[in-house]
């Protein structure tokens, strides 16, 4: 292996190198990249001592773990009962619209922006809601949300 | 809290003076301001509102009391707090003020510094910020607000009136005082026992017996011992769990404190969905206060007991919520259930005996405890005592967190509580019990409906984790019904056959009935796909997964032969079987619709009435939006 990654170090150390740690410790390295890339997971396999197979299978169960680099600003738009019945559908179609992206190109091409759904976050009383980076946005219409996507590229620049 | 390492307590005796402090120091405080730091309220920017009275406390000269440093000063004192979800969610962010009981919403930060003269200083309330209902009469407390006086708030009784983030004022109003009499004037039988006869049943939607869960990890030969919480609250639309873990999470500690000294568990771990950042830093918080205080880690309160609580943070899988799903995913595996038996409570976590329940079911415990089992039968029903927090939703006037006896009506709960439906629409349907309970509508029976565990299992829903999401006349069952069946195949784990290929192919049906192409065969179909994926599905979670789909078909059979024999949605809603068009009437040719278009769809000369090419159009609606004029209808 010919590169080191200090960062993943610190992380698999502050786990004390546990193997029932494996999602622990690849939410930090998600943190830290924004996402799983390859040659890290296979790192990670090898200080742990287990099948690069068992760390992979792991990291494409669960839905936070991304394989593909993730945009500056990840807009989750829930999609959840409540928000729902509340028509986040068309707020997820603005969005889709402006930034170009689609249920299957989820991140722009500048790598700024990438759109998700999430089931629900448990902010039913505020439907509909989404969140840009964990920060939740109440009450959205489809305006709102364009005024915020315009708000963000403003700070982006 | 300053690190301080004389906050150990070290023995009983230590406890009962170090409760006595705690109440001394809260008495302390004259006045206080409640400002909700629940996620919903955040979003709404409480936290400046609660930083711009931190800045007016510190000009005026007023101290904040400090319960950690136990800080003697007899003088009144004026207090801010971010305190527990309120529940009242609709009309955040809000303030309440003690106390007077006061209660502000929709507060802005501008707000605060009349708050602090007139209500503070002068002890008048601010007229415009009390909650008006639609009635039009304005209520100044809390309690006198129709939302909350048919609730009874037991598990939320903390939740929005005390600070989420101070192990000192949960002392101070009797908390940890259930855990000191489990662990030091009670054998662990005992404390089973009184769970036992509490009837007390699991509030994660199953409502096993929890007393008898205990009995069955207690008797178990292997010594080695878990205590788990699920956090994993992943059904759409409730959020109870969520508010527990950030308004009072030193409760759901304590209540797994008293389990681990029942079941004589040495670690404790509780899982929480990563959807919850706040939830998981408050608990983080209450856990290094506790052991800070003595109250986790070795030795606990000078005995021989010693225990530990663990987060962690799921990583958005849904099946986790199922309990072998969640041991596998803590272990550092795919969470995926496999077959049972064995059970966990024979082989849970780590193939360790494992107590494993649910966040509410936790926080109801050490009330049971101190009040006893005969206290917590008097509420609810028989066979479902207590209170269930439930979370209310949709299309409700009055979205937020209740908590209710058991027992109590569906009506009550949308009419008196809910304060109807929005907008004066006509009341449709509610859902309840997420993607595995089922659609109740009240045009039945479903009116006088009781709410709990066997009256609902009845009427083919479940009361789940407690999500009650409130349907109007525009919305579409069959809609409904593909949206929760869209769900549950996306997070099937796909383990089984019968949930992996089964909820794929119901998709499919109601996919093709939504866009128009459904006959009456599917409708068959249908039903028979749900019975056997119900009878031959690995875990939970895919046995319930065609509730939503049966329980439409069954109270909403015509709005499902609308659809497959007329072609038509009554609702609308289906957007294959409606035609977006112009009204040439109404249509001021300004553009607006066409520069709005993301596919081109509409076409016209400025200032003349433009229209909608049918073949392009996909029904996204952002003419609609855009349109000043109400030119554009859905046929």
């Amino acid at each position: 292996m010919p590169q080191s990654y200090p960062e993943v170090d610190a992380i698999l150390k502050a786990h004390g190198l546990s193997q029932s740690a494996i999602i622990s410790i690849l939410q930090e390295v998600q943190k830290h990249y924004r996402y799983l890339p390859q040659d890290v997971l296979v790192y990670v396999a090898k200080r742990l001592g287990i099948s690069e197979a068992k760390v992979y299978s792991v990291a494409t169960f669960y839905d936070n773990f991304s394989l593909e680099p993730k945009g500056k600003y990840v807009i989750k738009v829930c999609d959840g009962t409540a928000c729902h019945v509340r028509k986040s559908p068309l707020i997820l179609n603005a969005l889709r619209r402006e930034l170009g992206l689609s249920a299957e190109k989820t991140t722009t091409d500048d790598m700024m922006f990438t759109l998700e759904t999430v089931s629900c976050l448990g902010t039913c009383g505020l439907a509909p809601v989404l969140t840009v980076n964990d920060k939740v946005y109440p009450a959205m219409t489809p305006e709102k949300t364009e005024a915020l996507l315009k708000q963000l590229k403003e700070e982006a620049k | 809290m300053p690190a301080n390492t004389n906050m150990k307590i070290a023995s009983l005796a230590a406890f009962h003076r170090r409760q006595t402090e705690c109440a001394h120091n809260l008495k302390l405080e004259h006045k206080k301001i409640l400002v909700c730091g629940g996620t919903g309220c955040v979003a709404g920017g409480s936290m400046d509102i609660y930083a711009r009275f931190q800045e007016l406390i510190d000009k005026g000269g007023y101290k904040f009391v400090d319960l950690e440093l136990e800080k003697e000063d007899d003088e009144p004192h004026v207090t801010v707090k971010k305190s527990g979800c309120h529940g009242f969610c609709e009309m955040g962010p809000l303030v309440r003020i003690e106390p007077y009981g006061i209660l502000y919403v929709k507060v802005k930060p501008e707000d605060a510094d009349e708050i602090f003269t007139e209500t503070i200083i002068k002890g008048k309330p601010v007229k415009r910020l009390l909650y008006t209902s639609p009635d039009g009469k304005t209520h100044t407390t809390e309690r006198d607000i129709p939302f909350y006086k048919k609730q009874r708030r037991e598990v939320l009784e903390h939740c929005g009136a005390i600070d989420a983030e101070s192990i000192g004022e949960y002392i101070a109003l009797g908390g940890y005082s259930a855990f000191a009499k489990a662990l030091f004037q009670m054998t662990p039988d005992e404390v089973i026992n009184e769970i036992v006869l509490s009837k007390l049943r699991g509030r994660g939607g199953g409502g096993y017996p929890t007393g008898k869960k205990w009995q069955q990890v207690a008797s178990q030969p292997e010594p080695i011992r878990y205590i788990v919480c699920n956090g994993d609250e992943g059904d759409p639309g409730a959020f109870m769990d969520r508010s527990v873990m950030e308004g009072d999470p030193h409760k759901m500690l304590e209540g797994m404190l008293i389990a681990a000294v029942a079941c004589r568990a040495q670690e404790g771990f509780i899982y929480v969905r990563a959807e919850y950042p706040l939830a998981v830093r408050r608990l983080r918080t209450a856990i290094a206060q506790a052991e800070e205080w003595g109250l986790l880690g070795d030795r606990i309160l000078g005995s021989q007991f010693s225990f530990r609580i663990h987060i962690n943070q799921g990583a958005g899988a849904f099946v986790c919520g199922e309990g072998s799903a969640l041991t596998a995913s803590i272990e550092g595996n795919r969470g995926m259930p496999r077959v049972k038996p064995p059970r966990t409570v024979e082989h849970g976590l780590f193939d360790k005996p494992t107590v494993l329940n649910n966040v509410e079911t936790y926080a109801n415990i050490p009330k049971i405890i101190l009040n006893g089992n005969e206290w917590f039968r008097s509420m609810g029903t028989p066979g479902s005592p207590g209170t269930k927090a439930f979370a209310l939703t949709g299309n409700v006037n009055n979205t937020g967190l209740i908590e209710v006896p058991m027992g109590t009506s569906l009506k009550e709960i949308i009419y008196d509580i809910g304060g109807g439906i929005k907008g004066g629409k006509k009341f449709k349907a509610v859902q309840i019990g997420g993607p595995s309970g089922g659609c109740l509508c009240l045009d039945h029976e479903h009116l006088d409906l009781p709410l709990d565990f066997d009256s609902l299992k009845k009427a083919g829903a479940m009361i789940g984790s407690g999500g009650l999401v409130v349907m109007d006349e525009d919305t579409c069952m069959v809609e409904v019904a593909r949206f929760f069946m869209s769900f549950t195949q996306r997070e099937s784990c796909g383990k089984c056959v019968p949930c992996r290929e089964g909820t794929m192919r119901m998709l499919r049906i109601l996919e093709k009935i939504t866009s128009g192409q459904g006959t009456e065969d599917d409708l068959e179909l249908l039903s028979e796909l749900a019975d056997t994926i119900t009878d031959t599905a690995l875990c939970g979670l895919g046995k319930t997964a065609s509730l939503p789909v049966k329980s439409t078909l069954k109270y909403f059979r015509d709005e499902y032969l609308a659809h497959v024999v007329d072609k038509k949605c009554p609702t609308r809603a289906c957007k294959s079987m409606t035609a977006l068009v112009i009204d040439p009437e109404l249509c001021k040719g300004c553009t607006k619709c066409a520069r709005n278009c993301p596919v081109g769809a509409i076409s016209g000369k400025v200032k003349e009435p433009h229209a909608i090419d049918q073949g392009k159009c996909i029904k996204c609606r952002a003419c609609i939006d855009a349109c000043n004029f109400n030119a554009i209808k859905e046929e």
